[in-house]
């Protein structure tokens, strides 16, 4: 199955998807997913074209909202990079994990260093933080200029 | 999952088992493993935000210290993203070297990882054996970049070095030498009874497992996934280059280590197709410092897998994302299956196998003299000769052995 197909197939079954979906080169798609449509897009993606590996993904802040991209891969081949928009005031995605184990430390680096709230991840050791890191200090955040807590720990 | 009637015990974070700082809590019963659980995070150095605040030169070199082993892995995997945003097409001649220094490295870090997998079954004459020969290839990056760990060969558009006729010359004994070792290496895998027996059925990840948890590199291919980028999605020379993807079905650490083997062998035989096929040309184009806006993902076959970059540019000369997803990130997660039901003695051996990620650099050029504070600057080879006098010194002399060595090489 090559890129073409793979953008047919789902552009056939979502029509939203229709000028969100870029063929950047061979092996690499990129594809916007509204926030709403976002799980039946994921699930019909790993379950039914068989994107089983999910190599990592990305948090970022765009400045007025935040986007995670979700890097899906086919037998190591095609890599389909699926993103989603989030608000400023409240982010928060549905936890991927019952379709991919390996999303958990993406997931938790999602909500340590962006403060993204993943929904339906069970509660575990945090990552990549300290324990004592305080609350509400996400460091990828563009408004975050680092040092607030050393400076509230000296004073 | 932890259950109360299981004993627990937390390994590390700091700890003489494991080589770099990470926490596992174990839960055993008797001598068995029932459960253990992983924390992440002692190492974090904020590199990803560093980058946000650095040129795409800088976060060159940044990138290239995330990791003391893989360091060409990392720098190559960033400069490729960020060429593709720009839309640059390197040289070939540059491809071949970066072809190259990617090897050569995969040949140290594999030697190096059989050594530490020596050490942790508790054979230190293989880690004694490995790690001399694994000085042959460290040299040889020396003379090629310049550094025995963070090359600085590569550049935005290109390398910084190039390769002349009296080098090509010396990477290709140094090749006849390492595959006369390797093949000596893969006799003793296949027939030394102490690496069977302590191997073999230790830290299973079945097939689907491996599928499951998206593990990469040798950990995969040991368990029948035959995936690796340098095939899947070629970069740099390797779509012009002749070689087979290795991989086994025995799902242990035996396998891990042919695999690896298998490897050096390839490897071997890679970096002699670069040495004759490199062709004449430029090794760097120009690149404005500021990169159009855009976003990539590049993809990369590190030693230990596959190393992922997200790059994203906001029309700047300075990232506006940069995210990396190192191997062992994917392959750690495999680590907790391999240990399920397996006996806590096995423990250091399975961590190891995955061959997790740890810092080994240092370097001594400058001197200061304690009494004058004059600062002097000594060679490389100086020291290492002074290091053999010191030996000699107290009693341990390698002479005869080096000889013979030698003997061997030149026959």
């Amino acid at each position: 199955m090559n890129e073409e197909n793979i953008k047919q197939e789902l552009v056939d079954k979502f029509a939203y998807l229709k000028d969100m979906l870029i063929i950047k080169r061979k092996g690499r798609i990129f594809a916007q997913v509204p926030l709403d449509k976002f799980e039946e897009v994921f699930v019909y993606v790993v379950k039914q074209m068989h994107f089983l590996a999910l190599s990592a993904i990305t948090g970022l802040d765009r400045g007025d909202g935040f986007e995670v991209i979700y890097h899906l891969n086919k037998e190591g081949k095609v890599l389909l990079n699926l993103s989603v928009l989030l608000n400023k005031e409240n982010p928060e995605v549905k936890s991927v994990i019952s379709y991919c184990p390996s999303a958990d430390l993406y997931e938790r680096e999602l909500m340590d260093l962006l403060g993204i709230k993943v929904i339906g991840l069970a509660p575990g050791h945090r990552y990549p933080l300290t324990d004592d890191w305080p609350k509400g200090e996400y460091p990828l955040r563009k408004d975050w200029k680092g040092h607030s807590h050393l400076e509230a720990q000296n004073a | 999952m932890h259950e109360s009637g299981d004993v627990k015990i937390p390994i590390g974070p700091q700890h003489p088992a494991l080589k770099e700082p990470e926490s596992f809590l174990i839960s055993l019963r008797g001598e068995k493993i029932t459960a253990s659980s992983v924390r992440l995070g002692y190492n974090h150095r904020g590199i990803e935000k560093a980058c946000e605040a650095r040129s795409y030169t800088q976060c060159l070199y940044l990138i290239e210290r995330i990791c003391g082993i893989c360091s060409h892995s990392h720098s190559t995997c960033f400069a490729q993203g960020v060429e593709e945003v720009a839309g640059i097409e390197i040289p070939s001649r540059a491809k071949y070297m970066r072809t190259l220094i990617a090897e050569l490295e995969r040949i140290h870090s594999h030697l190096l990882w059989l050594g530490v997998a020596g050490h942790e079954i508790g054979f230190d004459t293989l880690l004694m054996y490995t790690w001399r020969d694994r000085e042959v290839v460290m040299d040889l990056l020396a003379t090629l970049t310049g550094n025995r760990v963070n090359y600085g060969i590569n550049t935005i558009g290109g390398v910084r070095r190039d390769i002349n006729a009296k080098q090509k010359e010396e990477v290709l004994k140094a090749m006849d030498l390492l595959e006369d070792r390797t093949k000596y290496y893969i006799d003793l895998a296949q027939n030394e009874t102490t690496l069977l027996k302590r191997l073999k059925g230790v830290g299973v990840l079945s097939h689907d497992d491996a599928q499951k948890l998206d593990a990469v590199g040798p950990t995969a291919r040991a368990s029948g996934i035959e995936r690796d980028v340098r095939k899947d999605d070629p970069y740099a020379a390797y779509a012009e280059l002749d070689f087979k993807v290795i991989s086994v079905n025995t799902c242990d650490v035996y396998g891990r280590t042919l695999v690896r083997l298998g490897e050096l062998m390839e490897s071997f035989s890679l970096v002699r197709q670069v040495i004759a096929k490199i062709p004449d040309g430029p090794i760097a184009v120009k690149v404005l410092r500021k990169i159009p806006a855009g976003e990539a993902v590049s993809r990369y076959e590190a030693p230990r897998g596959e190393d992922l970059h997200y790059i994203r540019s906001n029309g700047t000369e300075k990232p506006d994302r940069v995210k990396v997803r190192a191997p062992t990130l994917a392959n750690i997660q495999s680590v907790s299956k391999m240990l399920e039901d397996r006996y806590l003695a096995d423990m250091p051996i399975v961590i190891a196998a995955i061959d997790p990620c740890f810092s080994c650099t240092d370097r001594l050029v400058a001197l200061r003299d304690a009494k004058s504070k004059e600062k002097n600057t000594v060679a490389w080879e100086t020291i290492r000769l002074n290091g053999i006098h010191w030996h000699k010194h107290r009693g341990v002399d390698f002479t005869s052995l080096n000889k013979r060595l030698l003997k061997t090489f030149n026959a």
